[in-house]
């Protein structure tokens, strides 16, 4: 039998990793480097590298349910959406080896200081371990950005070129005194890591072919070089703890055959996203922690957060060259920390935010690379074809052109991640019941967003044809909030070392310990703080 | 605009196929069979040259007047990329099969010996035009899928598909990082 398909627990391990995501698989590796005995449970598969052409003409070609691109959905991922918004919970993740990084857009940038102002730790405090996630993906970019944060190094790798509709943004935005800069990308601009320099498939969410974007399948691999276990298909069922109610004993977990195993360690380390890991903690309920574990604080599961889209793309008399590839190169910071102020710029500006509603909170801007029909996939779903299809084809693509952009929501207690007791899993565990709804002050930042966007589009003579705002808006895939962290037992679920306040050896590395949202896209901050957690494992071990 | 080995290749590499098999690298002859069914070709272990003729009796119907090089583009293509998927090869042969029997219901004959303007009539009204793709659905839903659509999809993802319609470097090809960057005189002046 293959290691791989091993699937009984470990006789002595140090740790135990529950996800094998970026933040178990950096986590993983981490540990197994300093020596540790490794044991990472995930509930998914493993993929194989092999089949990636094949999962992106899944994705391309209509015919298929998008959501087997990665094997989502059935039993084993049945969710209730119970809240007065509609969330889209598997559409937003990936169960297997490499987690949600198998489908994600590979955007790192960097919280801001100010991001961390209600937090227990602040920039200064993550600052070393943001550079060693950046180190870690493999993080391209350059040094143009006058808003990001201080950083003490330069990007592993050159960051990508402009693109050709980026000039033209350019253009309009030098006008309007907006700023544009590059966007730090988890994606080799050059081969790092033994992996090659992107060749521009073009859909980089949800596949990568080449493997030049990152994803953490690879930091799997290198926690097994260093000797940790991975078991895939090993979804955990609860946690087990000490009749002293002061430590985890044991991650229970269910394997393909039926069986149910018990993988006892000397430390846990949860990283399973926003939604698994409270769901977990709820379900490992006992006599000693009836609403759950690491909750006497009762704030699992609770302030959910999500970052929301907002966008506007129309068509321009010329050319701007979309799709070519699946990413973007330019975005504006200008109006994260202050997202109310004017611009000025050689022949105008942006008016500052006069509206009578709740003040906006940081919004990010994004130019769009990808705006637009992609030939390919309007071929495959039209009702014409030989000269019809071409010629409409040449009619649809050409002149498309777009800008996006993310608004954070405020954490809010009834923003929330339940049990389902009505809806059981395929192992009759109560499935996660998600209630969200977006609140006023972030539907003004859409507002906001829309309303610089707009001035963008108009000053470049955009036909707009659409925009996104409060009322067509929707989630990033983002899940944020709901462990998070604090140095009160009374409302929060882990302290600054990311440890449980409750369980003295368990831990969380996960988005879930976010305090607030910000705008920016989370995975390089989950990076960090997994690389922190595990220190602070190394430290108790 | 004249579809080369080139684009067949660059199609083949969108669909996951190995690249670099005999099947693609060699003789014509080779072409027509999987390689690992040279030694027993039958129709399970390959498209057999009538069901070849098929699919290249759907390109004359589905694509542009204005490409060339098909033939070998089709061959190259489809050969290649079935020769490690028998699934999809079942799929893709048995969706031939129908049109053909469709053919000869109405016009006495397999598709690829209609005229042109028969075949595109027997794929209206299939109503093949206005079905949604799906492997494993309806009569004219698996021809969208597996006869229509295949080819489209290796047509509009290869080089020179892509330059028909303007795009250099279309979804599924991986075409590199400098295209995004050239505004459209640089690419107009790359394409003379």
């Amino acid at each position: 039998m293959s290691r791989a398909a091993d699937r009984t627990p470990s006789p002595r391990a140090d740790v135990c990793v529950v996800g094998a995501g970026p933040a178990g698989a950096l986590a993983a590796h981490r540990l197994a480097g300093e020596g540790y005995d490794v044991v990472v449970l995930e509930a998914g598969e493993r993929f194989d590298d092999e089949d990636r052409e094949r999962r992106m003409e899944r994705a391309i070609r209509p015919g298929h349910d998008p959501l087997s691109v990665w094997e989502m959905g059935g039993p084993r991922d049945e969710y209730a959406s119970a809240g007065e918004w509609f969330y889209p919970l598997n559409r937003t993740r990936v169960k297997g080896v490499g987690g949600t990084t198998l489908h994600w857009q590979g955007m790192v940038m960097r919280l801001h200081e100010s991001d961390f102002e209600p937090w227990p730790i602040d920039y200064a405090d993550l600052r070393p371990y943001y550079a060693e996630a950046e180190s870690a993906l493999g993080v391209a970019g350059a040094a143009d950005n006058p808003y990001a944060p201080p950083r003490e190094e330069p990007f592993p790798m050159p960051g990508f070129e402009p693109s050709y509709s980026d000039s033209i943004f350019a253009e309009a935005c030098e006008r309007l005194g907006v700023t544009m800069h590059s966007v730090p990308s988890a994606r080799n601009s050059e081969g790092y890591d033994d992996r090659s320099a992107c060749v521009g498939y073009g859909t980089c969410q949800p596949v990568c072919p080449s493997g030049a974007k990152y994803s953490a399948d690879h930091h799997v691999a290198k926690a097994e070089s260093e000797g940790a276990r991975v078991l895939d298909r090993a979804p955990v069922q609860r946690l087990a703890h000490h009749e002293d109610g002061e430590r985890v004993t044991a991650a229970v977990y269910a394997t393909p055959d039926g069986e149910t195993y018990r993988q006892e360690a000397r430390e846990f380390v949860l990283a399973a996203g926003g939604v698994e890991i409270p769901r977990l903690l709820l379900l490992s309920n006992s006599d000693q922690y009836p609403d759950g574990l690491a909750n006497s604080s009762g704030a699992v599961g609770r302030y959910f957060m999500e970052h929301l889209f907002a966008g506007a793309g129309g068509t321009l008399d010329r050319a701007t060259r979309q799709n070519h590839v699946g990413f973007m190169t330019s975005e504006c910071h200008q109006f994260y920390d202050d997202p109310t102020q004017g611009t000025a710029g050689t022949a105008g500006g942006i008016p500052a935010w006069s509206r009578d509603e709740p003040t906006p909170d940081g919004i990010k801007l994004e130019f769009l690379n990808y705006a637009g029909p992609s030939p390919v996939e309007t071929a495959l779903s039209g009702d014409e074809w030989g000269d019809d299809l071409l010629e409409t084809l040449r009619e649809g693509y050409g002149n498309a052109i777009a800008m996006g952009g993310l608004v954070g929501q405020r954490p809010r207690k009834d923003n929330r991640i339940e049990l389902d007791p009505s809806t059981t899993d395929d192992h009759g565990n109560p499935v996660p019941e998600i209630h969200w709804r977006v609140d006023a002050r972030t539907e003004a930042g859409l507002r906001r967003a829309n309303e610089i966007q707009r001035a963008v589009l108009d000053e470049l003579g955009v036909d707009v044809a659409w925009t996104v705002g409060p009322e067509e808006t929707g989630p990033a895939y983002h899940h944020m909030g709901t462990t998070r962290m604090g140095t009160d037992p009374d409302e929060s679920v882990v302290n600054p070392r990311l440890r449980t306040h409750d369980l003295r050896n368990l831990s969380v590395a996960s988005s879930s310990v976010f305090v607030t949202s910000g705008a920016m896209n989370p995975t390089l901050t989950i990076a960090a703080l997994a690389l922190k957690a595990a220190d602070h494992v190394d430290e108790r071990l | 605009m004249e579809l080369s080995r080139r684009d067949a290749l660059a199609a083949l590499a969108a669909s996951g196929a190995a690249v670099g098999a005999g099947a693609v690298l060699g003789t014509d002859a080779d072409l027509v069979e999987a390689p690992s069914a040279r030694d027993h070709v039958d129709d399970s272990d390959s498209l057999t040259e009538g069901r070849l003729a098929t699919l290249l009796a759907v390109a004359d119907v589905v694509y542009p007047s204005e490409v060339s090089g098909v033939e070998e583009f089709v061959r190259t293509y489809a050969v290649g990329r079935t020769a490690d998927r028998p699934e999809y090869r079942e799929g893709m042969a048995d969706a031939l099969a129908t049109l053909d029997e469709y053919a000869r219901t109405w016009h006495d004959a397999d598709f690829r010996t209609l005229d042109a303007e028969t075949r595109a009539s027997v794929l209206e009204e299939m109503t093949v035009d206005g079905a949604d793709p799906d492997p494993a659905g309806s009569d004219p839903e698996r021809v969208r899928y597996y006869a229509v659509n295949d080819l489209l999809y290796a047509l509009y993802s290869s080089p020179t598909g892509g330059e028909l319609v303007g795009i250099e470097n279309p979804q599924g090809h991986p075409g590199g990082t400098d295209s995004y960057r050239r505004g459209p005189e640089a690419a107009r002046g790359r394409d003379e």
